[in-house]
């Protein structure tokens, strides 16, 4: 399942920068793939339009790797799922 | 022809006042007039604050169907033109009309109206949109409305700089005055943005603070919007001092430039070119100015670059200007907020007091000016600077200058 959610979070992330999913991997910072802040801005929006989640401004700066997304989006994912079984 | 241009009539209306004295009250203050949004549903948006002006009713200032045909921004323009133009106690003869000049600054126009019929029209199942719906959005709908108002017949027109369209707006009046193309102008800026579709787009920005503007502060977390307009009549100093008009001070200098660098990360030398422009526009050395009104929207890549800019101008000239940031009290007004600002810096001269930095919490390291926090300070100034960077790195800067006394 982990693994599915970073491929599916590489692609979303490929797709906003129009580079090919196999460009990116897991290990990479943002900084590495020269995303500025607006590349930053329009990854984040097509990630919570992905996965449905709301990503707050403070979690969102705090996310500067690929790794750091995938995490985020695991526990909001993880939150709403929790949400809607409780 | 060159002719010393002076302002003798500013019309305000904003979130800490709806009108230049009631505006000015608050500021001298520093209260700020950040409070909840009532414009967009509760909860709809991540943050929940803003600089609306309070308790708004067009039918307070027009008639119900000269109110229809304007929106909320170009109502607003009218609305503090009048009062710049009453306050200034021009005549405005026959012959004045076609020698006087409108230029007005807004970023987004009437995207509320716009926003309500598009909406009728993709969500509402309506077929139609409203006959007046392009008068009513277009940007230039104030700067007609002032010139109904008043029969100008001059050069009239509007100016679209993002965050800088209000100085932009009055640097070219300015200009246009000091050169003799007119003999009165009536410049500024309006804005409107409270529609939810429109503060969405912000929102996903994420620029916007989830709580206060605090411009300068460590613990800054963005920008808030503001909302309302600024007017300046202005006219040759000759001019006003032989008619005994009041004057509250001078436009002396306007500066200009582009980063050509990133539509939204501002650029340091993008913002040193412009304010050393203005000054040598003006004639004035760095060493002359006292007060800067910044640009201060407080995210954290303006405030720290505009401070790194200042220190490059100014030199160890820097420690002695007193810097604020009047965003914290009437919030980032956009195509407005240059009108607000030079309104404010205007006053500030006149009265002799600098508005301060409201809602300042802790120094910032990468601000280190003296930001004039939280508590206005008297002091007597004879030139100030009011910066505006806008998206998209157009950057205008204007010098004032108190008025003979």
């Amino acid at each position: 399942m982990p693994d599915e959610l970073a491929t599916r979070t590489i692609r979303v992330i490929a797709k906003t920068q129009h580079l090919p999913p196999e460009s990116i991997t897991i290990e990479q910072s943002f900084a590495e793939l020269k995303f500025d802040s607006l590349d930053g801005m329009n990854i984040l929006f097509a990630i919570e339009n992905e996965f449905d989640i709301s990503i707050p401004d403070d979690q969102a700066a705090q996310i500067k790797s690929v790794r750091e997304m995938v995490e985020g989006i695991e526990k909001l994912v993880a939150a709403k799922q929790a949400a809607v079984q409780g | 022809m060159t002719r010393r241009v002076a302002v003798t009539g500013i019309g305000v209306i904003a979130a800490p006042g709806s009108t230049r004295a009631a505006f000015w009250e608050s500021l001298r203050n520093g209260r700020s007039a950040i409070r909840p949004m009532t414009l967009v549903p509760e909860g709809a948006l991540r943050f929940p604050n803003a600089a609306e002006v309070p308790d708004f009713r067009a039918s307070d200032y027009m008639d119900d169907k000269e109110a229809d045909l304007l929106d909320r921004f170009a109502q607003f323009a009218l609305i503090a033109a009048r009062e710049a133009v009453a306050g200034s106690a021009l005549r405005i003869t026959p012959e004045l009309k076609a020698r006087t000049a409108i230029v007005t600054g807004t970023s987004s126009g009437g995207i509320t109206s716009e926003d309500r019929e598009f909406h009728s029209l993709y969500a509402e199942g309506s077929t139609r949109i409203h006959p007046l719906s392009i008068a009513r959005t277009m940007g230039n709908a104030g700067a007609s409305r002032i010139a109904r108002e008043y029969g100008i017949v001059g050069p009239s027109y509007t100016v679209s700089t993002a965050c800088a369209s209000a100085s932009h707006a009055i640097g070219q009046a300015f200009w246009m005055v000091r050169n003799g193309v007119v003999d009165a102008a009536i410049a500024g800026g309006s804005e409107a943005p409270f529609s939810l579709g429109f503060l969405k787009a912000w929102e996903a920005m994420r620029i916007v603070a989830p709580d206060t503007c605090r411009p300068f502060s460590r613990d800054r977390k963005g920008l808030i919007l503001g909302e309302g307009a600024a007017m300046l009549v202005m006219e040759p100093l000759e001019h006003a001092q032989a008619r005994g008009a009041k004057i509250w001070g001078e436009i002396a200098g306007f500066g200009m430039s582009s980063d050509a660098f990133h539509l939204t990360q501002p650029l340091a030398e993008g913002a040193v070119r412009a304010m050393r422009s203005a000054l040598e526009d003006a004639a004035a050395g760095p060493e002359v100015i006292g007060y800067i009104n910044a640009h201060g929207t407080g995210t954290l890549a303006n405030d720290a670059t505009e401070s790194q800019a200042i220190r490059e101008v100014f030199g160890a000239h820097a420690e002695k200007l007193q810097v604020s940031s009047t965003k914290s009290m009437h919030g980032h007004a956009l195509g407005a907020a240059g009108a607000l600002e030079a309104a404010a810096t205007l006053l500030a001269v006149d009265d002799g007091l600098i508005p301060p930095t409201a809602n300042f919490t802790e120094a910032d390291p990468d601000c280190a000016l003296d930001v004039v926090p939280n508590t206005a300070r008297a002091a007597s100034i004879e030139w100030a600077l009011s910066n505006s960077f806008a998206f998209g790195g157009l950057n205008a800067v204007l010098v004032f200058r108190r008025g003979a006394r």
